[in-house]
């Protein structure tokens, strides 16, 4: 005869939310909970255990930390814990240690799971809203690792050291020796007037104030490497200015800046030190040597022995490498922005490397040229799973006759080095060994202007991949004008908007008029999603689009996005959930490519609602209804006959 | 020091599996062969890997011999889990006059036993629940010997099986020694090993007692806070059983 606990009955009706769940809920509920005995200053949670059970305090008190150590929380009777854990199917995050002597009950997942889907008002109680549940599936704060959670500020320990443009590199060398530092900002002697029209529209300004009171500007940095391999071994005199030795066109970061930025930022431009200002006033610089106590081994690393690999084939050997990467940030909980990024940066390196190899081989260029990298890498949004999309800008004095020859070759040499690095040719052609994508920036410039002054939804269709764009290598500016012609042209043509408007509706959502997933239906994904066609793709597609009608000039969806809720020309609220939709289905994604990885399978883009859980299914679903809002709001935002 | 224990009463104690063994050749009756026969583990198992099923029964008075049992309650459990799914309770029909104070103490009357079972009916559950696992109760001079004499009422054979004893690990605390006579001048009480008093002594919460079940699971968290307070999981069982 199944009979319930009186006492465990008794205790769970008296707190919510079980207090108001039905008579025999609860009973059946008291049958299902497991007890156990835990002494004062035992653990009872461990970081990275499994969690099986939603707790609850029966007697005594317990406290939850933080990975650091900090208290998170402290609980007595008929305090809950393990829930966040338990509802996102992630290992424990937060230790939990009892510090009197405690009896906990544990609801099994089973049982907790069958409540969460039966009864609304438990539900709720474990989610206070719809979108903000989403909004904690994906929040950053919780389980993020310390590259993420850490601002830049943290790893100033000093203001910057500065010295004047006209000092001698002795004197800077002297004034490095005593301050202790490895690199000092350099000051222009005169005072910058501060009506002076910018020069550079995006590049960020120091200024720094002197004792008149007039203001200086930073216009370079030097190192004490520089002394070494730009003073000491070109026997330069020491009365040499070190105006004449120092780095110009400053890589710099803000201070509120994560310190993956700031490791990216380095990365991206191979500098080794980073100007750190607050609201325009230098405040410190940082070394890569800051960083690396923050990044001991992936992807700093595989970036790093990219660079060191002489051949294809080496560079090929370190396939696994990336994957290996690629798991560990994943299991780490890094966010998508964050994985987007990383690997961004390492198939941007690989081109370089090959580039580099190509050059060697191949000689120097004829022209000057630039390489670009097109869609998800120039989107920092590139996964595992990923084909190489890619295009060069020749100097406009090209002749095909003379140089072309030389292009084709390197673009090939780059394409099938890329290939046999993993990344798998464009099945669209979209590369640069193809002549159409491998034309002189005056032919460029006219392909944007053609397709932005005169669209039709079919010139357009497969033109999307060339507004998400970046320089790789060469002439990387070219990259960046063709970005301020883009974003110059692009606002002003409704007819273009409407046309890309019109190609982001081409891909749905897989949800059904139920809210229920529709499946692939033939082929070898039968009754799968397709996570890249049917979620982040789109969802590109549609922030690119508001990106592109308020003339940002970000690559990346997120920072698109910022960019387009600054504007306002979306309804309060939605831009949030968009950012949070995309994050989602990102994640689910990674996490999907990463098990295939450790499974030791190809990873896809495709899952089976069927092998998700629960949890994941009604977050992804919520995910799917956010992109199907923002599909119909941009349908109607470009309606053919509506003015705007 | 409690190494020293299991020597000394090695000598003296049966060999549990060698007993269990023994049984089953010797018992008549198929139920309490197959009891039997599922064997007892080595009494140098460690606790953490012993089966453990708490177990309580309200009955009609003190007398195994007079009296007989109303309620069981079994609640199987591990030193690191309860199982409340697992637990099993049943009001009986004594076969013996259910008296007013015993009624007043576990609040089961007469029209709760009218359609009670007797115990022979539920006994092939009961027995295959205690199977295989160690016996805990609160206070050894109950529970084993009242099924015993139920059994040979009905079977004609008694049952013997290996008991842990919640209480008497208490007064191994507590009983040391008797109180001196300093002690006794300094005001010092008996401490009561009561299950109740027991539990409020680790901070257990407090059930309301003489419910089988409830008091079983009662034992089952009290044996689960000594041990954490005193033993080591890896701690033989032979340190603690009878």
């Amino acid at each position: 005869m199944e009979v319930e606990q009186v006492e465990v009955y008794e205790f769970l009706r008296r707190f919510v939310p079980f207090k108001n769940l039905p008579e025999a809920t609860l009973a059946a509920l008291s049958r299902q909970v497991e007890i156990s005995y835990y002494k004062a200053d035992t653990q009872i949670l461990e970081v990275g255990d499994a969690v099986s059970d939603l707790c609850i305090v029966r007697s005594g008190a317990v406290e939850i930390y933080r990975r650091n150590g900090e208290l998170y929380n402290r609980m007595s009777e008929g305090g809950l814990f393990a829930y966040q854990s338990l509802l996102m199917q992630q290992k424990v995050r937060f230790p939990v240690k009892a510090i009197e002597d405690c009896l906990i009950y544990f609801i099994p997942e089973a049982a907790f799971r069958a409540l969460f889907d039966e009864h609304e008002e438990f539900a709720d109680f474990f989610e206070v809203g719809d979108q903000s549940r989403l909004r904690q599936a994906v929040s950053r704060r919780e389980d993020a690792n310390e590259l993420l959670t850490s601002r830049i500020t943290a790893l100033i320990s000093r203001e910057p050291v500065l010295i004047s443009s006209a000092a001698t590199v002795q004197q800077a060398a002297g004034l490095m020796t005593d301050e202790g530092v490895s690199s000092l900002l350099i000051l222009q002697t005169e005072a910058s007037d501060p009506n002076e029209s910018e020069e550079s529209f995006d590049r960020r300004q120091a200024l720094v104030s002197a004792s008149d009171g007039s203001e200086h500007k930073v216009c370079g940095i030097i190192t004490d490497r520089d002394l070494r391999t730009r003073v000491v071994s070109q026997g330069l005199p020491f009365d040499t200015p070190v105006e004449e030795i120092m780095s110009q066109g400053l890589v710099m970061i803000n201070s509120d800046e994560y310190v993956f930025e700031a490791m990216l930022t380095m990365l991206r431009t191979n500098v080794h030190h980073l100007p750190v200002l607050k609201k325009g006033r230098p405040v410190g610089v940082i070394a890569l040597s800051d960083l690396v106590r923050y990044e001991s081994r992936n992807s700093l690393f595989v970036v790093s022995s990219i660079f060191r690999q002489q051949t294809v084939e080496e560079l090929a050997s370190l396939y696994g490498d990336v994957q290996a990467s690629f798991v560990r940030m994943v299991n780490e909980d890094a966010n998508s922005r964050m994985v987007g990024s990383a690997m961004a940066v390492i198939g941007r390196s690989f081109k370089q490397r090959l580039l580099e190899l190509g050059e060697e081989k191949f000689g120097p260029p004829p022209v000057p040229y630039c390489f670009m990298a097109l869609g998800s890498m120039a989107r920092d949004e590139q996964l595992i799973v990923t084909d190489q999309d890619n295009a060069m800008i020749l100097d406009d004095s090209f002749d095909p006759k003379l140089h072309d020859e030389y292009f084709r070759e390197l673009a090939a040499f780059v394409s099938d080095g890329l290939a046999a690095c993993g990344y798998s040719y464009c099945t669209g052609d979209v590369m640069a060994t193809n002549r159409q994508w491998r034309q002189p920036k005056s032919v460029w410039e006219q392909y944007f202007i053609d397709w932005i002054d005169n669209p039709t939804p079919e010139s357009l269709l497969n033109s999307n991949i060339f507004f998400d764009l970046d320089g790789v290598w060469g002439r990387t500016e070219w990259a960046d004008q063709l970005q301020a012609l883009i974003s110059r042209r692009a606002r002003r043509s409704q007819r273009f908007l409407a046309c890309m408007a019109r190609n982001a509706l081409n891909r749905t959502p897989p949800l059904g008029f139920f809210k229920t997933f529709v499946m692939e239906q033939d082929g070898q994904h039968k009754n799968s999603i397709n996570l890249k066609r049917r979620g982040t793709a789109p969802l590109a597609d549609l922030i690119r689009v508001h990106a592109l009608a308020v003339g940002s000039r970000a690559q990346n969806s997120f920072d698109r996005l910022d960019d387009v809720i600054e504007a306002e020309i979306l309804p309060p609220g939605r831009g949030p959930d968009l950012r949070d939709a995309m994050e989602f289905i990102s994640r689910v994604r990674t996490r999907h490519q990463a098990l295939d990885i450790e499974a030791e399978q190809e990873p896809d883009n495709n899952i089976e609602p069927e092998n998700m859980s629960h949890f994941e299914r009604r977050n992804l679903k919520e995910a799917f209804q956010i992109l199907s809002d923002a599909q119909k709001f941009l349908k109607f935002r470009y309606q053919p006959n509506r003015a705007n | 020091m409690f190494h020293l224990i299991p020597k000394e009463k090695a000598k003296v104690q049966p060999e549990w599996p060698e007993r269990f063994r023994q049984l089953a050749e010797q018992a008549e009756h198929p139920l309490l062969k197959s009891f039997y026969g599922a064997g007892c583990i080595h009494p140098d198992t460690p606790l953490a890997q012993v089966p453990f099923v708490a177990m309580d029964f309200e009955t009609t008075g003190l007398s195994p011999q007079k009296n007989g049992i109303v309620s069981i309650g079994l609640v199987p459990f591990t030193l690191k889990r309860i199982y409340c799914r697992q637990s099993r309770h049943w009001i009986l029909d004594p076969g013996k006059p259910l008296h007013e104070e015993s009624v007043v103490i576990h609040g089961i009357t007469h029209s709760d036993i009218d359609d009670a079972p007797d115990l022979r009916r539920i006994l092939p559950q009961l027995l295959e629940a205690l199977k295989g696992r160690v016996a805990v109760v609160h206070h050894r001079g109950i529970e084993q010997p009242f099924l015993s004499a139920a059994l040979k009422a009905r079977l004609g054979e008694g049952v013997i099986f290996p008991v842990v004893d919640t209480m008497e690990l208490e007064a191994r605390l507590h009983r040391h020694h008797p109180l001196g006579w300093l002690a006794r001048m300094l005001g010092k009480k008996i401490v009561s090993i009561r299950l109740a008093d027991s539990r409020t002594r680790y901070n257990l919460p407090f059930y309301a007692p003489h419910h089988a079940l409830t008091d079983a699971l009662a034992s089952a968290e009290l044996l689960q806070a000594q041990v954490a307070d005193r033993f080591s999981p890896d701690d033989p069982i032979s340190l603690i059983w009878h």
